[in-house]
């Protein structure tokens, strides 16, 4: 593919990237997540954050029976009301990506595989690409790789970029979502030239964190690398989409999401094309608060199944 | 309620239509009218006159409120000089007492003031309620603080209160501005005669009855409602011993005129016409953000407002697009709903005086640029407007508008910046934004404004002195500084 930047100059490049003011960035999330989001445009928004959810279990205890239960609440949330829409996809480690594909065949939600040595990315590329290729042969239609922030954060730019190119042609057609987890960056000018990087090295969608370590995704965290996305935009015309992960659990927090997305890359990226949660909790919340907003009063969480 | 049905396809409603959320206003209660607050009574005005005050964004009259003659003023300037007496020889840790009430109580009922700002002068609700109303208890806090450490605040030095001190307040922060004369003056041991602007007087009445719950002794506080000639008696009346006023530069000049030779203490807080300075390798969606904050906070109804943005020219074409696409996103309407960010413009004046200066603009060869955006039909709105080829020379670089309407110009080495932000008559403040440090530090050395704000604007604390160079004003507001505005040292 074409990229933003020249490759002879990868390092100078990255070190010249724009940089970002911390307490301003801070101050514009907060301010963003005071909006008062009430009634009809609440529930469109949870709909649609059902709708962009990577309902995910990534623990070394899955098993096969988790992955399935955890399929069956994808597809139908809750069962009896068919207004509730299915999620956007399933994440789960590619060792159960055939359990999961089994079970989602025919449902529209789509299969994402963690792959390139998930959580730490501390591996070599030749694994992390075979990884890739055998989660993607056993049916995964979207791969969550993580970039090598030892590599990052030593500077090794190439390195990064490469790999995440070697990681995107393995992919071929398969969406790939490259996860830069901003809590180990320790600063948004950090966050800022992965984005970059990693959007010039060919993600389709860049996503804040495995939700392995705090901090996870984070509203400012987001905003940084929601302007590179509209940056990059800008300047290629490409459409990258965005994933925040880890700690999403309540359906205020979605809706924070959704009101900084909106306002900061506009209606394009208001589809699960463009946008996705990564969560695992988050879905009863919102179940919870849709069947509030409809009947007026909360609802008994024992009403709500646990997977 | 009705529920809202899922969009049929990915392409349904993709806008996300934030539905209405107005803040409530059924706790409130505005009188029909108000009396003038002399001598820790609700009195009836000498004058028998009263006028209308006007919420903004819908043109309905919210009460008539009196308005006090050269005799009113001179009884309420007479209540101030008798409760002088005792308040200025009570302890500093008693005055403390009662300032730490007025604060507490200001907190207890901050959404009552905040709905009560927002109704009477149409900011947004969210600025009011996150804005003006805490920065006004944290004042009388701050300088509550100070009431009893006197000797402590100018060491070796005998710090006495200068007797009443006449304050006239402007419209765009009512309460804030009331809290940033009042504190002060009450902590030092003066009393007060205030008038608040003739658009806004509902929150300093919601003061006053504040006044009476705290049980502020009689006269301590007064408050007399009125217009310019109100405002000219209150500085004017001999029983003053300070003068304190924020507003426009022509009426400064004709409070110094008038003061002079009285022996009255005189501080002026007045208009500006801020730079706000971008160098090429600033934070550029924060300095958008910065930008936004500077000119179309309050709706730029701001004395320190940003109002003429400098650009290093290499960056002029990114930060144009980003600064006109960010403008799509200002919400503008109703000022009570909580998600507006562009309220009403205070008055049908006002209105007129932006409109006149914007087509000045127009007329000397500026571009305009104004966002889509559907404005109410009732009430005085404006929308948020950038300038762009702006010469030094326009009136629109020049001159105050104190609306939403900012001016672009450009520059290309730092000399050159520093040389056009300090091209004014006024010297309010300035902002820089640059990633460099020394840059900042270099810059703040040259620029002839009382605040330079480094990679954030409108920024604003009790600690923090606030005041003018050159037309702008002088004399300090806030800090010790502000302490300072209200004593006379032996």
């Amino acid at each position: 593919m074409a990229t933003a930047i020249s490759l002879s100059h990868l390092g100078s490049v990255m070190r010249g990237v724009r940089s970002v003011d911390q307490v301003g960035v801070e101050e514009r999330a907060a301010g963003l997540a005071k909006r008062s989001i009430k009634k009809a445009s609440k529930l469109w928004a949870l709909d649609l954050a059902i709708r962009c959810i990577d309902l995910t279990t990534l623990e070394g205890a899955d098993t096969p029976g988790k992955v399935t239960a955890l399929c069956a609440k994808g597809v139908r949330p809750q069962p009896g009301d068919p207004s509730i829409p299915s999620v956007g996809a399933i994440c789960v480690y590619p060792s159960l990506v055939a359990t999961a594909v089994a079970h989602l065949r025919g449902s529209g939600v789509k299969v994402a595989s963690v792959a390139t040595a998930f959580p730490s990315g501390q591996s070599f590329t030749s694994i992390k690409v075979a990884e890739t290729r055998e989660a993607l042969a056993a049916g995964a239609d979207e791969l969550d790789m993580v970039i090598d922030r030892g590599a990052f954060l030593s500077g090794d730019y190439q390195k990064v970029y490469d790999e995440i190119g070697s990681v995107k042609e393995a992919c071929g057609s398969a969406h790939l979502k490259v996860i830069l987890e901003t809590g180990e960056l320790g600063t948004y000018d950090n966050v800022r030239r992965a984005s970059i990087l990693a959007m010039a090295a060919g993600a389709d969608f860049i996503k804040t964190s495995t939700g392995k370590i705090t901090p996870a995704a984070t509203l400012p965290v987001s905003l940084v690398m929601m302007e590179c996305i509209r940056d990059f935009s800008r300047e290629t015309g490409k459409q990258i989409g965005f994933k925040p992960a880890g700690g999403i659990r309540t359906s205020k927090q979605a809706i924070a999401y959704l009101v900084v997305l909106y306002e900061t890359l506009g209606p394009d990226w208001m589809t699960p094309e463009r946008f996705r949660l990564g969560a695992s909790s988050l879905l009863n919340d919102i179940l919870m608060q849709i069947e509030k907003e409809r009947s007026g009063a909360y609802q008994s969480a024992d009403y709500f199944s646990v997977d | 309620m009705a529920i809202a049905k899922r969009p049929s396809t990915e392409m349904g409603q993709r806008l996300f239509e934030y539905a209405a959320a107005p803040e409530a206003t059924d706790h409130l209660k505005i009188a029909d009218s108000y009396a003038l607050f002399v001598g820790g009574r609700f009195v009836e005005p000498h004058s028998r006159r009263r006028f209308a005050t006007v919420n903004p964004a819908t043109e309905e009259t919210l009460s008539e409120v009196a308005e006090a003659d050269e005799t009113d003023v001179d009884r309420a300037v007479t209540a101030a000089a008798d409760a002088f007496r005792s308040w200025s020889r009570l302890s500093g840790a008693k005055r403390a007492r009662y300032i730490f009430r007025l604060s507490r109580l200001m907190q207890e009922r901050a959404r009552e003031l905040a709905v009560l700002e927002t109704m009477d002068g149409g900011k947004p609700i969210k600025e009011s309620r996150d804005v003006d109303v805490p920065l006004a208890a944290a004042h009388f806090f701050y300088y509550a603080g100070w009431a009893d450490k006197l000797e402590w605040a100018f060491p070796n030095r005998r710090p006495r209160p200068l007797g009443v001190a006449a304050q006239v307040i402007p419209w765009n922060f009512p309460l804030l501005m009331l809290a940033w004369k009042i504190a002060p003056a009450l902590a030092a041991g003066n009393t007060v005669v205030l008038k608040p602007a003739e658009t806004t007087p509902l929150s300093a009445l919601a003061f006053a009855d504040i006044c009476q719950q705290a049980d502020l002794p009689p006269g301590v506080v007064n408050i007399v409602t009125g217009a310019g000639s109100t405002g000219a008696a209150v500085v004017g009346h001999p029983g003053v011993g300070k003068v304190a006023f924020t507003g426009s530069t022509e009426v400064g000049k004709q409070i110094q005129r008038a003061t002079a030779g009285s022996g009255k203490h005189l501080t002026l807080e007045l208009g500006g016409k801020a730079a706000n300075i971008v160098f090429e390798d600033a934070p550029l969606d924060q300095a958008i953000e910065g930008i936004v904050n500077g000119i179309y906070f309050n709706q730029g109804h701001v004395c320190c407002a940003g109002s003429r943005l400098l650009v290093q020219e290499s960056i002029v074409e990114p930060l144009l697009a980003k600064l006109k696409s960010r403008l799509g996103t200002l919400r503008v309407g109703d000022p009570l709903d909580k998600n507006t960010d562009v309220g009403a413009i205070n008055s049908r004046a006002q209105l007129e005086k932006i409109e006149g200066l914007v087509n000045s603009g127009i007329e000397e060869g500026a571009e305009i640029y104004q966002p889509e955006c559907r404005l109410p039909e009732r009430g005085y709105w404006f929308r948020p407007t950038i300038f762009t080829n702006v010469a030094q020379s326009y009136r629109i670089a020049r001159e105050e508008i104190f609306g939403p309407v900012l001016s672009v110009l450009t520059f290309r080495t730092p000399d050159e910046a520093v040389e056009k932000a300090n091209n004014t008559p006024y010297g309010l403040s300035a902002g820089v934004w640059t990633d460099k440090g020394s840059r900042i530090l270099w810059l703040v050395e040259r620029m002839r404004a009382g605040v330079v704000w480094a990679n954030t604007f409108n920024r604003f604390d009790p600690t923090s002195p606030f005041g003018g160079y050159k037309e702008s004003g002088f004399g300090r507001e806030g800090g010790l500084h502000g302490l300072a505005a209200y004593v006379e040292l032996s």
